[in-house]
């Protein structure tokens, strides 16, 4: 009800599309009528009225996710034809984009297909297989052009080359750093279960870490690695510099490494007991309990630590910009130097979906690593 | 010996941090190696004191605004009308999970303007979401022999909630504002860039200029709060637990 109250609001009440003469400006506020030709008006009209319908009568979970999936495809359909329809022809200095209503909407269908996909129980496979379709979707609107008149995607003409270096980039920082801090945190959670005495004090150091907010991480880390690239021989060939993508990378690893330590201590710890017993019953060496009963086990919980270093990192990631580490970031902090917020979206709908994409994948993952009767209780 | 050495070290860092703000010019000596060329080895452009007042400030009201929301919510959708809501709104809290907050603060911008407000609807929206579930979790993990006997002894509802519930779950619930402070106290620091009054501004300030003491400093007093502050929430957590007898 609270999705169809939404769909309503952003149907009726809020507009569309905003309509600038150029970039900074502020903008013209245009409702779905004023926005499309009239017969592309009423269409998209009409099919926010039957979602709405089916929102509200109780129908089947099955039904409402694909109401959602298409109510989700004809918004942004249309979100670009307004695009073509309002901008004036030989313009390039008009600017089209998705107004609170189009973004209500957005939110409200995306809801919509949440809760419908929670409902309906879909196993890891079929959530990634729903993922990738969705993503395929917008990539195909995106390739057809049919955006291209929206002004997010006029930012993008204007740097193309630039965006793809800092995407890649920030998946560098991101996976780098996670990449690390499993090869680094793993034998330090491991040995942190085995070794009794230094766990309290690993995880309140690192614990200390978390605390310190992340640009002053950033801003301390400049400071010695700046002095080992200057003063190590070798370091500063490699890419260890003061400013720029080291100390960024540095930074996530540190925060990254208390999720994946404290996650397998507690993983580890959570092996039945009788397990251990039965291993070592049938005369399995400490090193085969550890890879064949404990690990495996203590998987799950692992996994959870490595999504939500993963998805912490993908957002931690746009603050690097800010000591010249790259990344999307860079379009949000020039977006809100330049008061442009175009280019601020720029930057930070990639990382959001960066971060959906990755919490989806990794979240079917643990599923499919955790054994089959305590499925239920983790859904 | 062992027992009051931890809050030992508190005491003295809470001293320290104290002196700091008060003073700062004592600690120059310490912070002066670290920069070059005569800058500033404490920050000038504004007193200490008072930046780190509004930073608590802008974490106050945000957090408290974000516990009113969060615990009602989550009570009215663990009553038998909201439980419909349940599900909706556990995705919610999952969605919002993987909103990355500077992408929140970013699109806040152009619906609030500079300033505190975008920070303070940023700290909120983050800091529902460990609160909301820790309530949520709260609530529904009580021990349903309690619940028997509570009704057995003909408690309506209402009492119900606020005598047995609420008390119980009170400290799930207190760990996850701390939680929730926790990571205000260090994301109110990105609000600096834009424009509001905290200590992110030190921090800023010091990046830009390339001074390493500015960033020391901001970095290192939002520290010192969060750990003060963290440690402060689970004392009253572990009393309100051993009240509740658990």
């Amino acid at each position: 009800m609270v999705i169809a109250l939404l769909v309503a609001y952003g149907t009726l009440v809020a507009p569309f599309a905003t309509f600038r003469a150029n970039r900074i400006v502020p903008g013209e506020a245009k409702s779905i009528l004023a926005a499309l030709p009239v017969s592309a008006g009423v269409v998209l009209l009409g099919l926010m009225v039957v979602a709405a319908a089916i929102i509200l009568l109780k129908t089947p979970a099955l039904l409402r996710l694909a109401a959602a999936a298409v109510s989700l495809g004809a918004i942004a359909l249309f979100i670009g034809l307004t695009a073509t329809y309002l901008t004036p022809p030989e313009n390039t200095y008009a600017r089209v984009s998705p107004a609170s209503g189009f973004w209500v909407l957005l939110f409200a269908y995306a809801l919509l297909a949440a809760d419908s996909i929670t409902r309906l129980r879909p196993r890891p496979g079929v959530r990634v297989l729903l993922l990738i379709a969705t993503l395929a979707g917008a990539t195909a609107i995106l390739v057809s052009g049919l955006w291209d008149g929206l002004s997010i995607l006029k930012e993008y003409a204007g740097r193309a080359d630039v965006f793809w270096l800092e995407a890649g980039r920030h998946v560098a920082l991101a996976l780098g750093s996670l990449f690390a801090s499993v090869v680094v945190g793993l034998p330090l959670g491991i040995l942190c279960h085995r070794v009794e005495p230094l766990r309290a004090g690993v995880l309140n150091t690192l614990n200390l870490i978390q605390t310190i907010p992340s640009i002053a991480l950033f801003g301390i880390l400049i400071a010695p690695l700046g002095w080992i690239a200057v003063n190590v021989p070798g370091a500063a060939a490699i890419g260890i510099r003061g400013i720029g993508a080291a100390p960024a990378f540095v930074a996530l690893f540190l925060y990254s490494l208390l999720p994946v330590v404290a996650n397998t201590v507690v993983g580890l710890a959570g092996v039945p007991r009788e397990a251990n017993e039965a291993a070592r019953g049938i005369g399995m060496t400490d090193r085969q309990r550890l890879f064949g009963i404990e690990l495996p086990l203590a998987m799950p919980v692992i996994l959870t630590g490595i999504r939500i270093v993963l998805v912490q990192n993908i957002g931690l990631a746009t603050i690097a910009a800010l000591i010249g580490g790259g990344g999307f970031g860079v379009f949000v902090f020039q977006g809100i130097g330049q008061t442009a917020m175009d280019l601020v979206l720029l930057g930070a709908v990639p990382t959001v979906v960066l971060a959906f994409a990755a919490a989806i994948v990794l979240d079917a993952l643990i599923e499919m690593n955790t054994p089959s009767q305590n499925r239920g209780r983790t859904a | 010996m062992r027992a009051w050495l931890p809050s030992l070290l508190r005491a003295a860092l809470l001293a320290f941090l104290l002196a700091f703000l008060v003073s700062p010019g004592w600690f120059e000596p310490l912070l002066k190696p670290l920069v070059q060329d005569n800058a500033p080895a404490i920050y000038n452009q504004g007193s200490l004191l008072t930046l780190t007042l509004l930073h608590l400030r802008t974490v106050a009201i945000a957090t408290i605004a974000a516990i009113v929301i969060a615990v009602t919510l989550a009570i009215l959708v663990t009553r038998p009308f909201g439980a419909e809501f349940l599900p909706l709104s556990r995705s919610l809290v999952n969605v919002g999970q993987t909103f990355p907050p500077v992408a929140v603060l970013a699109l806040a911008v152009p619906a609030l303007g500079f300033g505190e407000k975008p920070t303070l609807v940023a700290l909120f929206l983050y800091g529902l979401l460990p609160i909301f579930e820790n309530t949520l979790t709260g609530l529904t993990t009580l021990p349903p022999s309690v619940m028997e006997a509570a009704r057995g002894a003909g408690m309506t509802d209402r009492q119900r909630l606020f005598k047995v519930e609420v008390p119980l779950a009170m400290p799930v619930i207190l760990a996850g504002i701390r939680l929730s402070v926790v990571i205000s106290l260090a994301t109110a620091t990105i609000g600096s860039t834009v424009a509001a009054k905290t200590l992110g501004e030190v921090i800023i300030a010091g990046l830009q200029s390339n001074n390493i003491a500015f960033v020391l400093q901001g970095g290192l007093i939002v520290g010192a709060l969060a750990v003060l502050i963290y440690d402060g929430l689970s004392a009253i957590e572990a009393a309100m637990a051993r009240r509740a007898g658990l």
